[in-house]
């Protein structure tokens, strides 16, 4: 320990603050490559969402009649479906939907899952067991299926379909968010914090909290990709944001009606969410590896 | 000299349940009926081998575990009793001083921010001046002020030790209880620790509750020690006389098992028999009894009484031998 006890002060440079977990993981996430194409992949989507009402060639709600189910290339790059309006501005805009429900739904279902895990965590004892045990009954239901009862019992709309899909995301983020707090508890600065007369509060919120962000954020990534395929899923079978607002699951279950004749109606959403999946999966994966402590030293 | 903790009969015991399918209650006695006072300004050392219950003593003392059984003392008033904003200010009276100086500072948080913020919890500082507090005490502790923005993984065990005594002396305690304080710590740093933990104590008035397997160290830093064995306290008395003389034949074996760095005084060890008993099944009887050598029949059967040390303040043991 010798070495180790040389004063880190007298060296007289200035260390900068300790790199924090997350900000590690993405240093090392991106070197790489599968990891920065899922993000660029995201980002693209990401943007085109954004600059929809700019760069979308077409209304999204408008209809030509006379150019019903064009095939890609021409006027409509993309094609058009059976009202005639232009499916790449569709795309575009449908992308505003998809992305801002997943991103609601799991921003919600981040603060209160992990609220109750940290919680439950920390008190411990048969609370613990009680909440982890309903937990785990939310946890058994597959989150299309549960999203899908939800949506039933309160009716298809935006708000209620980012309340199912964030309430199918809270059981797993208790989870994450569970398990460090009790390692974390029985940290002596913890024991420290009470004796110095903190609240729980103030040891929850203050010290556990900035200890467990990364691997909520983590988790956070990897159920983005859920949250869109659960939106799409549920948009498919009529039961995401109503027409005439396109939203890339409806537009694949429109285009189902005309699969045979023009396939382009429903390929190319289907394609949109397998990519915007995809990539937030290959983003998820990679900061999930760099943050995994077996691995951060290789 | 007035009492500044007063302990008295303290007991924590674990129960747990093991077993499948059909679970057995165990009870594990890890404190069983302790009482010591600590005076004020004064170095109490509890000393015994891990197990012992020694450091479950010093948890249950401040509540971080709430004990079963006994009454807790501070000034004379129950600490034990007391709730809320009466707890709160029990707290600033007693800091706690951790083993493991890599776990006890919060990674995510600056050590200034952990100096200010016991002092603006409990409304002793705030702003800059709780920041010039912080930074004094960081000199106290022989740390420069420049630590204030640093974070703790770029410190050394013994500074990060030196910065969770600062963090206990933000909100201006009677009484530190030192839980193993330098056994994490390398010998040549353990040293500087201990030095820096008298001066304060002379500088500040402090009183100790000194946990500790280690004799010397023990020997060198307190006024009075107490040993521990499986929960109980079998002899107490002034440091000197515990260390030097014991009664007790446990206690005797720890002096003897504690080295002396003198070669010309080397000697063969007596060495202990057995193992230290689980402290879920205690033997019956005098607790030590399985393992001493000195083991009569009486010894299997009752428990002895606490018997004064001859001779006024010279403490007392627990011991049929001198019963």
């Amino acid at each position: 320990m010798s070495a180790a006890t040389e004063d880190p002060l007298s060296a007289g440079e200035i260390a900068p603050p300790p790199p924090s977990a997350w900000k590690r993981a993405i240093g090392k996430a991106r070197s790489n490559p599968t990891t920065l194409v899922g993000a660029l992949i995201c980002l693209l989507i990401l943007a085109g969402a954004v600059f929809a009402p700019w760069i979308s060639p077409y209304d999204p709600a408008d209809q030509d009649i006379i150019n019903r189910l064009q095939p890609p290339g021409g006027d409509y790059l993309l094609g058009t479906d059976q009202f005639g309006r232009d499916i790449l501005s569709r795309l575009l805009w449908g992308a505003q939907i998809s992305l801002s429900v997943s991103l609601s739904a799991i921003l919600a279902a981040m603060v209160i899952g992990g609220a109750i895990g940290m919680i439950s965590g920390y008190v411990g004892g048969r609370f613990d067991l009680l909440v982890m045990q309903v937990m785990d009954v939310l946890l058994s239901f597959p989150s299309l299926i549960l999203g899908l009862i939800v949506v039933a019992l309160l009716g298809p709309d935006l708000v209620n379909l980012i309340v199912a899909i964030a309430l199918t995301a809270i059981a797993p983020f208790a989870r994450i968010a569970r398990a460090p707090t009790l390692a974390l508890k029985e940290r002596a600065f913890v024991e420290a914090g009470r004796a110095l007369g903190y609240s729980h509060a103030r040891i929850i919120f203050r010290h556990i909290l900035p200890n467990i962000t990364s691997e909520v954020m983590v988790m956070g990534t990897l159920w983005l990709a859920t949250a869109v395929r659960v939106e799409a899923s549920l948009s498919f079978i009529g039961l995401g944001v109503k027409p005439p607002t396109p939203t890339w699951g409806g537009m694949t279950r429109d285009g189902f009606e005309n699969i045979l004749d023009a396939p382009w109606l429903a390929v190319f959403p289907g394609i949109a969410i397998l990519l915007l999946v995809l990539g937030l999966n290959m983003v998820g994966d990679g900061l999930r590896d760099a943050t995994d402590p077996k691995l951060r030293n290789e | 000299m007035s009492a500044v903790l007063q302990v008295e009969n303290l007991r924590k015991h674990f129960v747990t349940k093991k077993g499948f399918p059909r679970p057995k209650t165990v009870t594990v006695r890890a404190v069983e009926d302790v009482s010591f006072t600590i005076g004020e300004g004064e170095a109490f050392g509890l000393v015994g081998e891990s197990g012992c219950g020694k450091s479950t003593v010093a948890r249950a003392l401040l509540r971080l575990i709430e004990p079963d059984a006994g009454r807790v003392l501070y000034r004379g008033e129950d600490f034990r009793a007391a709730r809320g904003e009466a707890l709160k200010s029990f707290r600033r009276r007693m800091q706690i001083v951790f083993q493991d100086p890599y776990s006890s500072l919060d990674p995510r948080q600056s050590i200034g921010s952990a100096l200010v913020e016991p002092m603006r919890v409990h409304g002793i500082a705030e702003g800059a001046a709780a920041r010039r507090r912080a930074a004094a005490l960081l000199e106290e502790v022989g740390l420069p002020p420049a630590a204030l923005d640093r974070f703790p993984h770029e410190f050394s065990g013994g500074q990060r030790q030196r910065i969770g005594i600062a963090r206990a002396l933000t909100v201006e305690p009677e009484l530190i209880i030192a839980d193993e304080p330098v056994s994490a710590l390398d010998v040549s740093v353990q040293a500087q620790v201990l030095l820096l933990m008298k001066e304060l104590r002379q500088r500040r008035g402090l009183a100790f509750l000194f946990v500790s397997h280690d004799l010397s160290v023990v020997r060198w830093f307190c006024d009075r020690v107490a040993v521990m064995y499986l929960g109980r306290i079998v002899e107490e008395g002034p440091a000197a006389r515990v260390l030097a003389e014991p009664m007790h034949p446990y206690a005797r074996i720890l002096r003897d098992a504690s080295p002396v760095p003198d070669p010309a005084r080397r000697a063969a060890l007596p060495r202990i028999m057995g193992e230290i008993p689980s402290a879920a099944n205690p033997p019956p009887g005098c607790p030590f009894h399985p393992r001493c050598a000195q083991a009569m029949d009486v010894c299997s059967r009752t428990l002895p009484r606490w018997t004064p040390a001859p001779g006024e303040g010279q403490g007392g043991v627990a011991c049929h031998l001198h019963g």
